[in-house]
């Protein structure tokens, strides 16, 4: 196991608790912290667990309705201001709907803004394609000066929006909207920008992201009991990629699977296939979304329907180990 | 700012920046000439007697905030600039050239005193509101937030979003300028996509309107000064302008929208903006 503080899985009774509920508490924090920070939200503030903040900071909070244009660029004057703003919405409408605006009016004005998009991925379950966000993390990505966290858990979700308050970029950071494992501890460190080798190992390594590292840690449990060891880094900051700590475990281990709930075109699977192409090309699978809109279920079963679990992991494991001994 | 100047100082000052901006596009090669001649007066009458401002020291706290939605029309803000000391006018020539601060749609980054990077339509009412609505957290009180944008621009969603929410959150402060000149690049607005009844969809969105001559200077002057007296309600100048105007082969044609003049027609837009052509109101006065 490692050395950082984790929940050890085989052990202890894992808790399971939103992701988005990790963001309401280091936001209402975060007022406390600096009085610069503000919220606005487009007409989901429960949703988003926006109200923690609304209620201990009731004249800090913007309502702007269901208008997610007018909330990133309102969210720029406000920052233009001095402001620290926090702008919620669902991930589909913010930054789905705005994608221009945010280009503009935050990144290329390079104003601080924290965009906070909550239910992203399949697992939002039964509303189905519309509303299950898997293009967030590749919209983002590709924009100049905008940094890109996806937490695997409520505990790192709070650290990580305490850590965005004092970072002078334009954030955008992706919630889930289901009860997610909670696999990090208080004690667990976490830096925008660093990559945590959450195991180690010297067979392959997992590269996993958001809900997806805990489904990593359960796979290299089950390919433990195959023989191989395998070494798991979780990558909650897609952007700025941490290409030291990847590099340099790609080549120990010469063998790489990702694993995101998202489109692996342009999500982590895209960034580690453009990384390790250019750094260190070693055999790579990428486990994620392939080109298609989720659907209505439940999301445990989604999850599963679509092979984001620890299952196709390690499917994915012994064929890149494949590959790697040929 | 030094103490007030004339009519006649401010009109001759529009046609300066009128000149420049038929030279500087001459030299770009590119860029849209309709808009920025026919914001010209109100460019003067904001930057050389309505703002608070200090163009040694672009980022004084105090200032007035104008932010300028409809980018393409950045020629005529460079061009009141230089005229107003942010920079050297020489630099005037640089636009759109590798290396310049003068981009061809307004970057804040690169020039001090921009405020904010437009060019992509209809989001500088928000900002305006975002700004405003700080203020008003911070109990700021003197400092007004004028938007320039233009009517074609309000196509656009995102300027009914964030007109209704400066009219929800009485955003008194914003004092948003639209330059109602009738054109877009694929026609007049009442056929492209109708805006009439103009005023009173505004209003509607909880604006207060005035409605005056775009071209006049102390008209601008006026409504921004009655604007100021509104303290319930965001205000909207819809402005009337002729495109085009000060050279008469561009007045009122669409097609200079987006186009720039070559070496003979600036030639001959020059000649006739340096000769005046009677177009000083003050000198009939």
């Amino acid at each position: 196991m490692s050395n950082i503080a984790l929940v050890d899985l085989n052990k202890e009774q894992v808790t399971r608790e939103p992701i988005r509920k990790g963001f309401g508490r280091g936001l209402e924090k975060a007022g406390h912290v600096e009085p610069n920070v503000v919220a606005a939200c487009a007409d989901l503030t429960e949703s988003t667990q926006m109200h923690l903040f609304k209620q201990s900071f009731p004249e800090r909070f913007i309502e702007v309705g269901i208008a997610e244009q007018n909330l990133v660029t309102v969210a720029s004057g406000l920052a233009a201001a001095g402001k620290i703003p926090f702008v919620s919405s669902y991930a589909a409408f913010s930054p789905g709907r705005n994608w221009e605006q945010i280009r503009t009016t935050i990144c290329l004005n390079d104003r601080p803004v924290k965009i906070v998009g909550s239910h992203a991925g399949v697992s939002v379950g039964p509303d189905g394609a519309t509303h299950q966000m898997l293009e967030d993390l590749a919209l983002m990505r590709v924009l100049p000066n905008m940094v890109v966290i996806a937490p695997c858990d409520s505990i790192e979700a709070e650290k990580a929006t305490l850590a965005m308050v004092s970072d002078p970029r334009p954030n955008y950071i992706r919630l889930a909207r289901e009860e997610t494992p909670v696999i990090t501890t208080a004690e667990t460190p976490f830096v925008i920008g660093a990559a945590q080798v959450f195991e180690s190992g010297s067979d392959v390594t997992i590269l996993a992201t958001g809900t997806m590292t805990y489904h990593a840690l359960l796979a290299a449990d089950l390919l433990y009991k195959d023989g191989i060891e395998a070494e798991v880094i979780h990558v909650p900051t897609l952007k700025p990629l941490d290409e030291t700590t990847i590099i340099k475990s790609l080549s120990k281990t010469r063998a790489a699977v990702t694993a995101e709930e998202a489109q692996i075109n342009g999500g982590l699977g895209g960034a580690i296939a453009e990384l390790a192409a250019e750094h260190c090309p070693v055999p790579l699978k990428r486990i994620g979304m392939r080109d298609r809109f989720g659907e209505s279920g439940k999301p445990d079963e989604l999850m599963v329907y679509f092979g984001l679990d620890a299952k196709h992991i390690r499917l994915a494991v012994h064929e890149v180990m494949q590959k790697k001994g040929n | 700012m030094p103490s007030k100047l004339s009519l006649k100082q401010l009109e001759l000052i529009a046609n300066d920046i009128r000149e420049d901006i038929v030279h500087m596009l001459e030299v770009a090669g590119s860029g849209h000439s309709a808009g920025p001649l026919g914001l010209a007066d109100i460019f003067t009458a904001l930057y050389f007697d309505v703002l608070k401002h200090d163009p040694k020291n672009p980022d004084w706290r105090d200032r007035d905030i104008l932010i300028l939605s409809n980018g393409h029309c950045v020629p005529v803000r460079y061009a009141a600039m230089a005229r107003a000391g942010y920079f050297d006018r020489k630099e005037l020539l640089t636009l759109r050239q590798l290396g310049s601060r003068l981009q061809g749609h307004p970057e804040r980054k690169r020039l001090p005193g921009l405020e904010s990077t437009s060019g992509p339509l209809g989001c500088g009412l928000s900002q305006a509101a975002g700004i405003a609505l700080a203020h008003k957290m911070d109990n700021i009180l003197h400092r007004y937030i004028y938007v320039v944008m233009g009517d074609g621009e309000t196509d656009e969603g995102n300027v009914w979003e964030a007109a209704m929410f400066a009219g929800d959150n009485h955003l008194s402060k914003i004092i948003a300028i639209i330059d109602r000149n009738n054109i877009q690049i694929d026609g007049p607005t009442e056929m492209v996509l109708p805006l009439e009844d103009y005023k009173a969809k505004w209003e509607a969105f909880g604006w207060h309107v005035l409605e005056i001559d775009g071209n006049n200077i102390e008209a601008v002057i006026d409504a921004c000064a009655m604007a100021k007296a509104i303290v319930e309600k965001p205000v909207a100048i819809i402005a009337h302008t002729i495109p085009g105007k000060g050279v008469d082969f561009m007045e009122y044609d669409f097609h200079w929208h987006g186009m720039p003049p070559n070496v003979e027609q600036a030639t001959k837009a020059l000649q006739e903006l340096r000769t005046l052509g009677g177009k000083i109101r003050s000198e009939h006065e």
